[in-house]
């Protein structure tokens, strides 16, 4: 064989890819099912966090703070880590999952509840005092008024931090998913081939490009224009 | 009858002592226009009065409603007084209409159609009619504070309060808040107004009212304070505005 017939034997062999495509596949949706469950659940916790530490409640608020730079401080592989090794030795254990989806959502949320936050802060005092001199109370004002506003800011920087946090889901292999990335490293370590690899890049890209192109899509469109 | 009646406003920023015990009565249907150099605390006493900004001490009562008592509903309170900022202050993500009847909507509780048709008379007290369905970035600076005062006008307030309504416009844009504002005062409006449209405050004002310092120095019908002012201090300031 000459160098070229092996490379193209290791990583494109299409015997293996055969083989090997279903579990990709299984692997795809379960990559879209993980992503899915932790956008949804991390953004929902940063905004829920974001509009609590608009009340301004000092305790509280340094809760929120300390909480929010644990997340970002930590790798988000060492908290997948710790529930999935660490917990089981307190008596509590989880499927590698539910802590890849715990792990990554705490991450997402912990960013998330900044992005919001800053936008929160961005919306001038007057539009507040316009509000509430009309009889809006602080829940209405902050509804209606202010978190619209707020939002439509934070969709260019929330779109890329949901991207890059939700590539993470990669990192659920580690604890035994079988997501793109587990499946294709066990379709690696049974055919003694890494095609298997080959498929799982292409499955990443086949997942997340259209994501990247509508993030900076996403970008021109929310160019902020008053 | 007095709508406005506060007595002895004090007010401290931390150690600065903005307002020091001024006192202002608003009769019904009167004009009171308030003039001050900059910093002597005139939006701040305004802001005071519905309780934008929380007095330090002295009593506010407005329309009747004690307006510093803990058992007052502080929003119910605000739907009858209806306020203007100089920076228009317009909801930026809604159209003209929107800005108009999102109060009555969520705070006198009205549906979607009698809310509109009161939003649309109120756009058409200001001559806006044409515009209900602009939003505040596609109208002249003068348009949006027209806006800004149908919308505080939809709510049918007792008393409406103007910080500096004309200041941040172009000259040519001036008139036609003016205008709205004239209107407004021959509709019977009772209006507490902080301004440097000394023009405006002869041709429209009952009272005018001189602040410095955080105090009263002096008020008195426009021909007295204009043309004949009692202190020194409403002497300077009469005399370097009247050279502008
Ligand atoms: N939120 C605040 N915190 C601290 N100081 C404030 C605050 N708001 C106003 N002040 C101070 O209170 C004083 C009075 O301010 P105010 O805005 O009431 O004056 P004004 O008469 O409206 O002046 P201008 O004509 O410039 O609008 C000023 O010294 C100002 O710096
Ligand atoms: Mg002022």
């Amino acid at each position: 064989m000459t160098n070229w017939e092996r490379f193209v034997d290791s990583f494109f062999n299409a015997r293996v890819a055969v083989e090997y495509f279903p579990k990709i596949v299984e692997g795809f949706w379960l990559t879209i099912v993980l992503a899915a469950c932790i956008i949804v659940t991390g953004l929902a916790a940063g905004l829920l966090l974001a509009v609590v530490r608009a009340f301004a409640i000092r305790p509280l608020n340094l809760l929120i703070i300390f909480v929010v730079d644990l997340f970002r401080a930590l790798p988000p592989l060492v908290i997948i880590a710790l529930l999935y090794f660490g917990l089981p030795a307190a008596g509590l254990s989880m499927d590698g999952f539910v802590c890849a989806w715990i792990a990554l959502a705490a991450v997402l949320m912990a960013f998330s509840e900044e992005i919001f936050w800053a936008g929160i802060t961005a919306v001038p005092k007057g539009q507040w005092e316009a509000a509430r001199s009309t009889g809006l109370g602080f829940l209405q004002t902050l509804g209606y008024v202010v978190l619209p506003q707020a939002l439509r800011m934070t969709i260019p920087p929330l779109t890329n931090r949901t991207i890059a946090i939700t590539k993470g889901t990669a990192l659920a292999s580690v604890v035994a998913v079988p997501d793109i990335l587990g499946a294709a490293n066990a379709g690696v370590s049974f055919s003694f081939n890494p095609t298997p690899l080959t498929m799982g890049a292409a499955a990443y890209l086949v997942l997340f490009l259209p994501v990247v192109i509508f993030g900076r899509w996403v970008e021109t469109r929310f160019a902020w224009k008053r | 009858m007095a709508i406005v009646e506060a007595t002895g406003i004090h007010k401290h920023f931390g150690a600065l002592h903005v307002l020091k015990g001024v006192d202002l009565v608003v009769e019904e249907k009167q004009l009171v226009f308030v003039i001050g150099p900059s910093g002597s605390g005139k939006s701040t006493l305004l802001r005071c009065l519905n309780r934008l900004e929380e007095p330090s001490g002295g009593a506010i009562v407005v329309d009747g409603v004690d307006m510093l008592s803990p058992r007052t509903d502080i929003n119910k309170a605000r739907q009858r007084i209806g306020m203007v900022f100089q920076s228009f202050n317009l909801y930026p993500h809604m159209t003209a209409l929107g800005n108009v009847t999102l109060a009555l909507r969520k705070v006198l509780g009205l549906g979607r159609a009698e809310a509109e048709k009161r939003g649309q008379a109120a756009l058409d007290r200001v001559h806006l009619a044409d515009r209900a369905g602009h939003f505040p970035g596609q109208l002249s600076g003068g348009q949006q504070q027209r806006v800004a005062i149908a919308r505080a006008i939809a709510l049918e307030p007792r008393v409406m309060l103007f910080d500096e309504p004309t200041s941040a416009l172009d000259p040519e844009l001036v008139g036609g808040v003016l205008e709205a504002m004239r209107e407004l005062r021959q509709d019977g409006m009772t209006m507490v107004v902080v301004s440097h449209e000394m023009a405006f405050a002869r041709a429209a004002a009952d009272r005018v009212v001189f602040m410095a310092d955080g105090a009263v120095v002096e008020s008195g019908t426009p021909d007295e304070v204009f043309g004949n002012p009692q202190h020194e201090r409403t002497k300077a300031f009469i005399g370097q505005i009247g050279r502008h």
